[in-house]
């Protein structure tokens, strides 16, 4: 670890926080009210996020500012993907967070996120414990097609990122429109005062 | 208990998307990859555990990552700058309260119960998918990665459906 690797890694790890706790994602009541429709700020800023970034990779790759082979792509293990989605969602559901916004909502004060925390590490410990029976799964359902949508279907990347532009503007209409009907999403001040069932 | 002046609002989504847009951006162009979280709770973990040989022995999942070491991996030290950064911000918008939030509806027990068990159940799947929302659906998507997308679509079909039939935090 260089002292610029690390420098890099706080820096940017810093933003990332920054924006997370300012979206709202601190809070599981925001978090998961996307999964009950009436607030669908998890779905803008992820998408709005993916899309921006890929079309940025994609004219820095133009550029000649990167070269994309170079980047780290998961392998199409999809069968892996699936199930680690299966159960991410569920937990998010059950337990108000993900990963990455336990760790937000524990830095904004919020005890039940460090409960959260310690069960991800037991979770971990669980998976370590079994992992002779469970390493099957995370090679499962190989796709010998392709990494990435634009190779899988053999289309350019232009023609991905612009659909990709569609599908979020399509989400920030549908999702607005959602919203209006289902009582409008969590304002900070419903979220530092937590979760009552007044809050959407 | 109460802070004297109203937390300021959330940014607006399309400010903040455009704005995390930017910095997955950067972080793939200076390091080669996105920006993640259970990189960090694993290796925690396999630090935790390094005493116990039936997590750490030969053959193990979490003997490698034991063996490297927690603050030799950039993950540790991106997910540190998450929790400066949220503290920060909360900080400075007047959004810091300690609480069991979920309390109010579930009761403080229940609430904590089902935050360890979504805990667990995500610190699972993170393992077998190799990555969490941030690791393998954000950055995973960014990459218009197959896996990304699936990873995605099957996180949101499960949430969409566990929300209806377990009464989570609202």
């Amino acid at each position: 670890m260089s002292l610029i690797e690390i420098i890099s890694g706080l820096a940017l790890g810093f933003a990332f926080g920054f924006i997370l706790e300012n979206a709202g994602f601190g809070s599981p009541c925001k978090l998961t009210a996307q999964f009950r429709l009436s607030d669908w700020s998890v779905f803008k800023v992820m998408f709005t996020a993916i899309v921006f970034t890929s079309v940025g990779l994609m004219v820095s790759g133009w550029l000649g500012l990167v070269s994309l082979e170079g980047l780290f792509v998961p392998p199409a293990l999809l069968g892996a993907a699936a199930i680690g989605g299966i159960l991410v969602g569920s937990g998010f559901a059950v337990g108000g967070y993900c990963p990455g916004t336990s760790v937000v909502g524990l830095m904004s004060g919020r005890l039940d996120a460090s409960v959260f925390l310690l069960g991800l590490i037991v979770g971990t410990l669980v998976f370590a414990g079994a992992y002779d029976q469970l390493e099957a799964l995370t090679t499962m359902g190989e796709v010998a097609a392709g990494d990435t949508l634009p190779d899988a279907l053999g289309v350019s990347s232009l023609w991905v990122n612009g659909f990709m532009v569609i599908a979020a503007v399509a989400v920030f209409i549908g999702g607005t429109a959602l919203e209006r009907r289902l009582g409008g999403p969590v304002s900070a001040a419903q979220a530092v005062a937590g979760a009552t069932k007044a809050n959407p | 208990m109460q802070p004297q002046l109203d937390p300021k609002p959330f940014w607006h989504p399309l400010w903040a998307g455009l704005a995390l847009g930017l910095v997955l951006l950067l972080t793939f162009l200076i390091t080669g990859h996105g920006l993640g979280a259970t990189g960090f709770t694993t290796r925690l973990t396999a630090w935790l555990a390094s005493g116990v040989p039936a997590f750490v022995g030969e053959d193990s999942y979490l003997g490698p990552l034991a063996e490297d070491g927690i603050f030799s991996a950039w993950i540790t030290w991106q997910v540190i700058g998450v929790a400066a950064g949220a503290v920060l911000s909360a900080k400075i918008a007047r959004r810091i309260r300690v609480q069991i939030d979920g309390e109010k509806t579930l009761g403080a027990p229940r609430r904590l119960l089902s935050a360890f068990a979504g805990g667990m159940l995500a610190g699972l799947g993170a393992r077998i998918a190799a990555g969490c929302t941030s690791g393998m659906g954000l950055s995973g998507a960014a990459t218009l990665s197959l896996a990304g997308f699936t990873f995605l679509v099957t996180f949101f079909a499960a949430g969409l459906i566990m929300s209806r039939i377990f009464r989570g935090v609202q």
